[in-house]
């Protein structure tokens, strides 16, 4: 098992390095320099431009200022906004709880629908049911979810009114962010109201995350169930007289679990995509958003350091995926 | 060449489908209106008919049949723009899926034909690419090469590069050791002989299917960057950003809203029931991989 650690964290050294190329390469290919950037439209005269170039070290060989960035990245420093002033390292701390809350319910969201539907689809295998549960799935799977996010905004929140349209809590609540994740500083602060308004914020943004990993899971949990539902062992359950709802529950699930476990770690790359879009929607003060206006703003540390963020958490949210699946299934640990 | 009997083996298992037969009768409807958008569409998507800003579809009070979809805030007909829509939208797929396609089949060759040093290059660019959620690698590489139509399809070819690559290497991984190809090689074929005229056609059936599929993925991914302003830029009428300059009116005049992402919606749908059909017609050991 040791020896399946170590080679899987030796692997993501040189995958990590190849991000921070990316992200270097990022500020290097862009059109002009940076101290272009800071001096605007009018130019500037070519001692002070030689200065500048000196003093933020872009006169030295790209190999030596590449080195340099490296060195900035492992100590944590990420430059700071262009635009505000602060750290990026610090600005994506404090936004990075908002789109983990808002991830983690899309995708418990997903995974309460999704494993029960595919489920039953496996179980009614081509009935009614099968069909609309693969039907839908399909539909999900194919969604534009800035489209779906506006169609669950024009339903509910206009035309019903039940939920709100943009942000994270009403304005009139003001409760101090211990944690970072909305919930949990509303329960901390003991405040009840504050705590309905920050549910009722999140409920359209999960679905509309949430949408996708759940087509995915669905389709997968059917097709591992039908997979699992042939083999001996279920037959002799079956045989053996225990209660249907046991054995497609404790006897067939558990077998199918195994990919869908795989397919869930693979769904957190898809998240943070999905989020870049569902916060820019909701005006969801999370780093997707952060990102968009970075861009957008042409602000290239955050866009850099945004970048370089994200991969490193979805490589080391695989990283545990994977170790996760070896202590699952000893067959893949010694492959 | 592929015997006529083989291909009347596989439409009949593709044809077994339902789901597929609609994909592919839907693709071939949307290829049609693409191609056709000129003759197809009842006014210009960019001619603004300014007595008839947001008026409503047909069906609405107040709605005509001159404008069935109704129009845009500054009287453009929507039905129109969707219908040039169709021609971008799948110029982009076919562009994208193009580079990445034969990029991706070149680089995945090499991988697996040479190994070694060249197949670790290769697929460790390809794993740095990989940790890269699909969309934050689109805006990246759009950071670069700055908003618009053209660098949005290079970008959504970069992300999808590294399914062929990968995909690719599988396959020649597996046919290189192959009986016809150790006797090719010992009639004496070269290495770029053996790679795209023996190995290369020999994997095409996955290489069709992620291709249909990636389709898909290009044409949302367009949309998305349309929609957050970094891809297609008005008054193009591509559908991402016709959602994108639609939000403001989205209370007034929903209809503004809803078409352009249903058109969205049911092209992609298109292209992922046409692939899994053809998954499924092509290679059965490759439907448990359907997720």
């Amino acid at each position: 098992m040791l020896r399946f650690v170590l080679r899987r964290l030796a692997l993501i050294v040189p995958t990590f390095l190849g991000v921070t190329l990316l992200a270097f390469a990022l500020i290097h290919l862009i059109p002009g320099d940076p101290v272009e950037n800071v001096s605007g439209e009018r130019g500037m005269d070519p001692a002070r431009r030689a200065r500048l170039m000196h003093e933020f070290g872009l006169d030295r060989p790209l190999a030596v200022q590449y080195a340099s960035y490296v060195g900035q990245v492992l100590r944590g420093d990420l430059g700071s906004s262009l635009t505000t002033h602060e750290s990026v390292a610090h600005e994506f701390a404090t936004l990075f709880p908002a789109t983990v809350e808002l991830a983690t319910f899309a995708l418990l969201f997903a995974l309460a629908v999704g494993l029960p539907a595919g489920v039953i689809a496996a179980v009614k295998r081509n009935t009614p049911a099968d069909y609309a549960v693969m039907g839908v799935s399909l539909t999900g799977y194919s969604m534009p979810i800035f489209w779906w996010a506006l169609l669950l905004i024009l339903f509910f929140s206009v035309h019903l009114g039940w939920t709100p349209v943009s942000g994270r809590i009403a304005v009139q609540y003001d409760v101090p962010a211990l944690t970072g994740f909305m919930l949990l500083d509303t329960l901390l602060a003991g405040d009840a109201a504050a705590f309905r308004s920050a549910l009722s914020h999140l409920v359209l943004p999960t679905i509309a995350l949430g949408t996708i990993p759940l087509a995915v899971i669905a389709r997968m949990t059917r097709s591992a169930m039908l997979e699992v539902l042939r083999e001996d062992f279920v037959r002799a359950a079956r045989a053996k007289g225990l209660p249907r709802w046991r054995v497609i529950v404790v006897h067939a699930l558990r077998n199918a679990l195994i990919p869908v476990v795989t397919v869930v770690g693979l769904q957190v790359g898809l998240l943070l995509s999905g989020a870049i879009l569902t916060e820019t929607i909701f005006s969801w003060p999370g780093v997707g958003n952060w990102l968009i206006h970075g861009v957008q703003s042409r602000d290239y540390p955050v866009v850099q350091g945004g970048i370089l963020l994200i991969a490193a958490i979805v490589i080391v949210v695989n990283l545990v995926v994977d170790m996760l699946y070896g202590v699952i299934n000893p067959r893949i640990r010694h492959g | 060449m592929v015997p006529a009997s083989r291909l009347a083996e596989f439409w009949r298992a593709f044809a077994q489908s339902r789901g597929a037969l609609t994909g592919l009768a839907l693709v071939v409807a949307l290829v049609a209106l693409a191609l056709g958008a000129d003759v197809v569409a009842p006014h210009s998507p960019i001619e603004q008919f300014r007595d008839f800003t947001l008026a409503p579809p047909f069906w609405d009070n107040g709605g005509s049949l001159r404008f069935a979809l109704g129009t845009d805030a500054v009287g453009r007909d929507i039905l129109s723009r969707l219908i040039h829509g169709t021609r971008l939208s799948l110029l982009i797929g076919t562009i994208s899926v193009s580079i990445s396609l034969t990029l991706g089949c070149i680089l995945g060759l090499f991988a697996g034909y040479f190994r070694g040093l060249v197949d670790t290059a290769i697929m460790r660019l390809m794993d740095v690419m990989l940790a890269l959620p699909s969309l934050l690698l689109a805006i990246a590489v759009v950071a670069i090469l700055g908003p618009g139509l053209i660098n949005a399809m290079y970008a959504i070819a970069i992300v999808l590069l590294p399914h062929y690559v990968r995909l690719m290497r599988a396959a020649v991984i597996a046919e290189a050791g192959r009986e016809y190809v150790t006797s090719s090689r010992i009639a004496g074929a070269g290495a770029l002989r053996l790679m795209f005229s023996t190995i290369l056609p020999n994997c095409a059936a996955p290489l069709i299917v992620q291709a249909t599929l990636g389709f898909s993925n290009a044409i949302l991914d367009a949309a998305a960057l349309g929609f957050l302003g970094l891809g297609a830029q008005p008054p193009t009428p591509e559908w991402g950003a016709m959602l994108a300059s639609a939000l403001e009116f989205i209370q007034r005049a929903p209809w503004v809203v809803t078409s352009p992402g249903l058109a969205i919606l049911v092209t992609v749908l298109a292209f992922n029931l046409t692939g899994d059909g053809l998954r499924d017609a092509l290679d059965p050991k490759l439907r448990r991989s359907a997720a």
